[in-house]
């Protein structure tokens, strides 16, 4: 019994809208496929009538500066996101996150959008995207709009996007000024490939010795990929300082609800490994930061 | 099932082929039993292993992965197409004199991603080629003679 009857690569998004709105039963886009063919195959996924290959569409493949933002499709494959001058220039932590995700072989044929799409609360490209304040574009048969990423996740692999009617074409990303940097930072299991005991992301904009403005995004600590936002408004505005760090970690542990899973961590490795990975991050973007404004200071 | 046969075009090694597939087929599977290449194997079925590597349009990828579906119209590489008639890539010749190869079960994904990196990289480092075939697991856990050899092909390439 197959699990899914018909496989379909439509040319234009309105054909991959249309064959998603009149399939005989349940149809479902893909960009690659790493996970949604495999959570199919082994019965974790329920059988679907359609799939709906959306890796033809100029729409979800573009990867390119649109007026003052950065656009990537969402079928664009992994292996061309880590090697874009565009994205290592303007969102070096979707960069790190991308060469993180799979092998090289699966980061040819995964997608950002499908890393998204999954919506697992630790999925290394959605947290890297939440802490660059990363906005989805949908497609319905009216036209486009926007959403803040954040929306797009309802809890542990589910997505909100209805798949009979939307399709997520992409990411719009701000350019990064002046004084602005990030850094994606994670610890897994050392054999294979795998998602992240736990990850972090983290944007800031420096000013002198200050830090100016923050975001900081970290899986897995809910149901859902979590910005950091108490965390982020105790640190904005105070120096970068160990003294100022260590009570921010307290305000991000106070924030996060890390859980013990039965094959990677316990809940205490995740809070002892937060502090780590907030240290390591934080001090990977204020360099950067600090490189792209001439201001430098070290702690 | 038969009607839900699709017709896919591909080149596979050089060779171009005219197949009917089943939409659930995954391209390994229809490289292994409607085209009779069998030098890709399925081992993990998950993208973990890397033992199904080939070439699709010069990248690397898992075969076990991608419906064959999905390849039509690609130009596929295969282990099978390395060797020119009788005599080996040189890359395979390097997989020998280093004594690389023990039970040979990952060696194919292991060649396949070891020309695909040496395409992108020809002169990689030691810890570049690890990352090259980090995708890919053997077993008998020879990796280190399985890097001497890569990073033999790429001095050999080097002198010629």
């Amino acid at each position: 019994m197959p699990v899914w009857e018909k496989y379909i690569l439509p040319a234009s998004l309105q054909e991959a809208l249309e064959a998603a709105a009149s399939a005989p039963g349940t149809a479902r886009f893909i960009a690659g496929g790493t996970d949604l063919l495999l959570d199919l195959q082994q019965g974790r996924h329920p059988p679907v009538h359609t799939l709906i290959d959306i890796t033809a569409l100029a729409e979800t493949t573009a990867l390119e500066i649109r007026s003052d933002e950065l656009f990537i499709g969402a079928a664009v494959p992994l292996s061309r996101i880590v090697q874009s001058p565009l994205v290592i220039e303007h969102a070096q932590a979707l960069a790190e996150a991308s060469a993180l995700i799979g092998g090289p072989q699966v980061r040819n044929t995964a997608s950002l959008g499908g890393n998204v799409c999954h919506a697992l609360p630790a999925a290394d490209g959605a947290i890297a995207l939440l802490a660059l304040d990363a906005s989805a574009e949908i497609a319905d048969r009216r036209g486009c709009r926007r959403a803040p990423l954040g929306e797009l996740f309802l809890g542990p692999g589910r997505s909100a996007l209805d798949p009979r009617a939307e399709l997520l074409t992409g990411f719009y990303l701000p350019l990064k000024s002046s004084g602005q940097a990030s850094a994606h930072r994670r610890v897994m299991r050392p054999q294979g490939v795998a998602i992240a005991i736990l990850n972090m992301a983290i944007w800031l904009a420096r000013h002198d010795d200050l830090i100016q403005d923050i975001r900081i995004a970290v899986g897995p600590a809910g149901p859902k990929p979590l910005r950091a936002v108490q965390t982020e408004g105790f640190l904005r505005g105070k120096p970068y300082r160990k003294e100022t760090i260590a009570p921010g970690l307290d305000v991000l542990l106070a924030e996060t609800h890390f859980r013990t899973s039965p094959h990677r961590a316990t809940a205490e490795y995740r809070r002892r490994l937060a502090g780590v990975l907030l240290e390591d991050a934080l001090q990977a973007a204020w360099q950067r930061a600090g490189e792209s404004s001439e201001h430098q200071t070290v702690i | 099932m038969e009607k839900n046969l699709i017709p896919i075009s591909i080149t596979v090694n050089g060779r171009r082929v005219e197949l009917e597939v089943q939409p659930q087929h995954t391209l390994l599977k229809v490289l292994q039993n409607q085209l009779d290449l069998i030098g890709s194997k399925e081992c993990c079925g998950e993208g973990e292993c890397g033992a199904c590597t080939i070439l699709a349009n010069g990248r690397a990828i898992n075969s076990c992965l991608v419906l064959a579906v999905e390849a039509d119209g690609w130009e596929i590489v295969t282990i099978e197409g390395l060797a020119e008639d009788e005599r080996l890539d040189p890359l395979q010749e390097a997989f020998l004199k280093a004594g690389a190869v023990q039970c040979g079960y990952c060696i194919p994904g292991m060649v396949m991603s070891a020309k695909y990196l040496l395409m992108k990289n020809p002169h990689p480092s030691e810890d570049e080629v690890r990352q090259g075939l980090a995708g890919n697991l053997c077993r008998c856990a020879g990796y280190n003679r399985i890097i001497a050899a890569v990073q033999l092909a790429a001095s050999e390439k080097e002198a010629a």
